[in-house]
This record gives structure tokens, sequence and C-alpha cells, in this order.
């Protein structure tokens, strides 16, 4: 099969096309995913292939978790469509207290194979509600996986994954990553397993551990750094839980340094979580300071100008990567 | 409707209930509870109403419901004694007790947060072309959470084959349903998402039985969501802990003389007699306290029970089947 050029978005339709198509017990929920194709164009046609089982929703986020819930222990494979992760905070009774506990809670008769699809991330100005990049809310949860790729091959791949996963996922779809095209080979079905990180670019200064559209920025970052003598290396999580530490842990053996760049809150995330685990198993190897660079403890401001003093830059990492070689 | 059956059903359920009530007064069981005596009726009425393959949500006092689903009382003592042998190993508790093998999708924990899972599953049905129907139990308290509605909206754009069994027991924990609603009845409130309603006695196993009989088979042949309202009443407190400071001992008391079993028993008289009865309660009395016996005498989780689990595995054999 060869490479073609090919958009995130794209790479999600055809996933989300491969799982309908393949499997008549599989079900997508959302609001405005018929005729409006979805409030990013993720889904297009897709009613139009699946009319029975692309079921445009209510605005009723907590609820159509709930019948996600119900479909899925009566024998569905369930995606759902939060249309900004800020609304996850509607679904999040469904979320926590039940799919994420059924299977344990229920001493292991069932479970509940959903994957909660959900635009995430600011750079676009639209403000508190519409903004926010909020994994960290989900990993103090057990029972949810947490999904957030960036590259093209890897939003098709882990998408089916998660799909095919017997537990709630929930798959951050960076908005400013739709748009990203890459040279890809979209192996039909082909799945890319969760729990595995990948190592970006190898370098043997630092390491700078991030996910979704970090990732993106931190490519950004790379160039410079290299202008400046300072080798890199770059490792995208791709899901953050369950955590791949191992590949962070060789990493930061070899390079003794660690940047994380996440777009939610420092406090209390990806990147708190990754340091201190780095720090549990690694401690001998570090031999810089553990820098977090990510959004600020604020709300994120409507005003693009505003918004770039709140949120991670190209910038800001290049200043934490110094930062941390300086000590 | 079986009379005998149903007595013994409601028999059953009573007996359990009260052999709760006596282990929490004697501190001999952990968490709380909510028990459903002076309710048996719409549990009895309702379930002895469906086919075995129809789902059931329940509520957070939901032991009636699974007893009369035909649930194992010995393994809901084990479940509600945190034993091994429990249906859900010990981790749900009273109230996170789903017992696959018999549709029955669960008590929750969470007021309202059955109403979705359930139009889940009559989603599913619909999607599968089955011709069972889901059934969702909730209080008048759950009707004023979002869910409620959201889920009756979605239950009727959508047509589902689902029955919403609304017991009014007029009592939110403490809240008289007056305080927190303009009108006294749920069922008013079906009519905005255009779903049929009727408000029933249910106190009267007989009265619950024929009409969910009717609804369901109604439903059953792709007539849409209905609402049973059942006014009933709770004769204990809400959970274990509670002075029933909120009501009166008069109201109390005149409701316990619609009691469903004495009714019942009235009506078994035409048939049998009170020595039979008494023979039966007997016998009743001596199984519920036999499966406390045998579920006290199981054993508790050993540490991997309680560690493990928290994740499905690719392998694990789901009704999805695996890819």
């Amino acid at each position: 099969m060869r490479k073609e050029k090919i958009s995130y978005r794209k790479a999600i339709y055809k996933a989300l096309d491969y799982a309908l198509g393949s499997d008549e017990k599989t079900v997508f929920l959302g609001e405005d995913i018929s005729a409006y194709g979805g409030a990013f164009g993720v889904s297009a046609d897709l009613y139009k292939k699946y009319p029975t089982r692309v079921i445009s929703t209510p605005i009723s986020e907590g609820s159509f978790t709930g019948v996600a819930v119900g479909l899925s222990m009566t024998g569905y494979r369930v995606i759902t469509e939060i249309m900004f992760m800020d609304f996850m905070t509607l679904a999040m009774d469904q979320i926590i207290n039940h799919a994420a506990n059924i299977h344990y809670m229920y001493g292991g008769q069932i479970a509940c194979p959903i994957v909660v699809r959900t635009p995430a991330g600011g750079y676009r100005g639209y403000g508190p509600s519409h903004s926010k990049a909020m994994e960290n809310l989900f990993m103090s949860i057990p029972g949810v996986k947490i999904v957030a790729p960036s590259s093209v091959e890897d939003a098709y791949g882990c998408f089916l994954s998660a799909v095919y996963d017997n537990n709630p996922v929930i798959f951050v779809e960076h908005k400013l990553l739709y748009n990203l095209e890459e040279e890809a080979e979209l192996q039909s079905g082909k799945q890319v397993p969760l729990g595995k990180a990948r190592v970006i670019k190898e370098g043997g200064d630092v390491t700078i551990v991030s996910h979704s559209y970090g990732v993106a920025l931190a490519k950004e970052a790379l160039a410079d750094l290299e202008a400046d003598g300072i080798d890199a290396e770059l490792i995208d999580l791709r899901s953050i839980k369950p955590l791949d530490i191992e590949t962070v842990i060789e990493s930061v053996s070899k390079t003794g340094r660690l940047v994380t760049v996440e777009e939610g809150s420092i406090f209390g995330g990806v990147g708190a979580e990754v340091a201190c685990q780095v720090i549990e198993n690694c401690l001998q190897y570090i031999d810089g300071r553990i820098v977090r660079v990510g959004k600020a403890d604020v709300p994120i401001p409507a005003s693009l100008t505003a918004e770039r003093f709140v949120l991670p830059s190209k910038g800001s990492i290049i200043e934490g990567v110094k930062k941390s070689l300086s000590w | 409707m079986d009379i005998l059956e149903f007595y013994k059903k409601a028999l059953t359920i009573r007996f359990f209930e009260e052999k709760v009530d006596w282990l929490f007064s004697r501190g001999l069981l952990g968490g709380t509870t909510h028990l459903c005596i002076g309710q048996e009726a719409t549990a009895v009425g309702v379930v002895g109403a469906l086919r075995q393959d129809d789902y059931i949500v329940s509520t957070h006092r939901g032991h009636g419901h699974l007893i009369a689903k035909g649930a194992d009382i010995t393994k809901i003592f084990s479940e509600l004694l945190g034993k091994r042998e429990g249906y859900c190993k010990g981790r749900g508790g009273t109230q996170h007790l789903c017992v696959m093998e018999l549709n029955f999708l669960g008590t929750n924990g969470i007021t309202g947060g059955g109403l979705p899972i359930a139009a889940g599953a009559a989603l599913s049905i619909k999607l599968s072309g089955e011709d069972r129907i889901a059934v969702c139990f909730f209080g008048e308290g759950a009707s004023n959470q979002g869910t409620f509605h959201e889920s009756l909206n979605m239950a009727s754009i959508w047509n589902l084959p689902i029955l919403f069994v609304c017991e009014n027991n007029m009592y939110a924990m403490s809240t008289r349903f007056s305080d927190i609603s303009k009108f006294d009845d749920v069922a008013l409130r079906a009519a905005s998402f255009g779903i049929p309603s009727v408000i029933i006695d249910g106190m009267d196993a007989g009265r619950v039985f024929e009409n969910t009989k009717k609804i369901a088979e109604k439903i059953r042949q792709g007539g849409g969501p209905a609402l049973i309202e059942a006014k009933t009443y709770r004769f204990c407190g809400h959970s274990k802990s509670d002075a029933r400071l909120y009501r009166t001992r008069e109201e109390e008391a005149a409701w316990k003389q619609k009691d469903p079993l004495p009714k019942m028993e009235l009506k078994l008289l035409e048939v049998i007699s009170q020595g039979e009865i008494e023979v039966i309660k007997r016998s009743i009395k001596a199984s519920v306290d036999d499966a406390y016996e045998v579920a006290v005498a199981g054993e508790d989780p050993g540490v991997e029970e309680a560690l493990e689990g928290a994740y499905a595995q690719r392998e694990d054999l789901l009704p999805q089947g695996n890819i």
C-alpha cells in the first residue's frame, strides 16, 4: 500500500468508517453528526452510509453518554462525540460513576466498550468554555483510558485500538491537528496499541515528553534548539493512561533531563505524573532541573493575545528546555 | 397472575429487607442500605408482568426488584456482606448490584443515573430488532434530575421500547415531593415528551400487574415508551439512620393500613386457608434466615479481588465479541 497525503480529520473519518463498516454492533452517537457532519466535520457523510447506527442526539451530553453505557452493556460497541472537551463536564457522572466503574463494581460480569471522542484545545480565541484540553481530569479515574495522538497514522490506529478496547476510552482530538496533513499509510483496520509511546526524534541532551498538539509545538521548537546546539529527544506519549513510563525512563536515563509539555494545567497535570514517576524510578540519572511547560493556572481567555500568555508555545518550550539545561 | 407466586415473592422481599434491617441494627453490615418495605407490590407487580429477557434498571432501593426478577437471595446477602460469592464479588454492594444473567442492569447509587442506561438498553433492543423491552424504575425524586428529562425525550423521539416506572413514595430522602414540585404527579411530566402515562395505586400488586402487562405488551409491539406512576410508601426511613422527622406517625399509620401483604392474603384466603398461609410464612422466613447463614459463612475477598479488575482485558468475552 502506498503512502498518501492525508489529514488527521480524514484519518479519524476513515477509522470511524472502518469501525462502523466492519461490525454491525457498532453505534456512533453525538450532536450534529448527521447533515452537519459533526461540529468539526469529522463524521461528514457517515450518517448516509450507516443511517441507523450514526445517531444524531439532542443536546443532552449527560444522558446520551448514559445511553452509550446502556448500549455497551447490552452488546454494542459505542463511539460518542462530545463536541468540545469542555462539555465533558456534562457527561462526567455517566463516565466516572458508571462507565469507569462497571467492569470492576459488577465483579467482571460486563464491561463498557465506549470511545468518547472529543475535540479539545485552544489557540483559537474561543474563550474559557470552548478551549480546554482536560486530559488530566481523567487521570485519577480508574477504569478509564486516555488517548491523545498527535500524528495522522496514530489518529487512525489508536482510534481503532480504542474502539476494540473493552473499556471506556477518552479519545482527545486537538482542533489544531484536524488540518494536519502527513504522508501516511492507513492500512485498513490496522491498530496502534494503546500504552506505547513513540520516540519522534532521538537526542542526547534533554528529554521532551508531550502528547497531542504539544508534540506539534515541540517539533517546531526542535529546529531552534538544534540551532542553539541542543540535541533534544522528543517523545510522544500517544496515550496518557496507560502511561508508557518505561520509554520515558529509558530516555531520561540517557539524557538526564526532563521537560514535559502539555496544554492542560501544570498543577495536577500530565507532566506532574510523568515527572514524579521519573523521580521515583530513575532519580540517580537526573542531572538537570525537571521543568513542566503547560497552561497557567487561570481560565483560558478569549482574547487571542491574552490566550498566548496562558497556553504553552514554541517559545515557552525552548525556555523550559534551557532552564532544564542551565542547572 | 398467579396470586400465590406473587405473595411468596412479596413475602421473600419483606423478610429479606427485615433481615437486612436487623443486621444493620446489630452492626453486622457495612455501608448503608435503602429498604423497600411497604413497596413490595410495585416490585412483584411490575416484574411479574415482564418476560425473563426484558431488561431492568433499578434504583438505590432495588433489592425488591432484583428478588422479583428471580435472583438468589443467598447471593444478594453475600453481596451485601461484601463476600466473594456475591453477584459482584462484594465490590458493588447494595447500590451497585448487577445480575447480567437475569438481564438486571444494576441497582444504582446515583439518583436518576439509571434512566439513560435504560434508554440505551432500549435503543439496543430496537437496533437489534428484538421484541423485548427495557424497564426503568426510578423515584419521584429522580424526576428532578436532568437525566429524567433527557432520557424521556430521547425515548420519545426514537420511539424506544421502554417502560418508565416511577415509584412515587412521596419523599426524596426527607424532602416531600410537594415541596420540590408544583404538582403532585410525576406522570404530568411525561406528557411534555408525548409519552402516555397512567397513575396507579402502587400498594395493590394486582393493579400494578394488570397495568404493566397491558402497557408492556403495547410497548413490545412497537408502541413506544410509556410511564407508570405507582403511588406507594416506604414504611421505614430513607436509609439506616433516619429518624423520620419530616413526616408524621399518623401519616405512616395511615399508609400501613394499605400494606400490600395483608391485601394479598385476603385474596389468597379465597383459595387457601389461614393455616396454609402461616406455613408459607414460616417456610419463607426460614429460607431467608438460611440464606443469610450460608452467605455469612462465605469467604471474604482476597487482595487480588480488591486490586484487580478495574480494566477489562481484550480477551474478556463480552456480548460484543472480540476483534
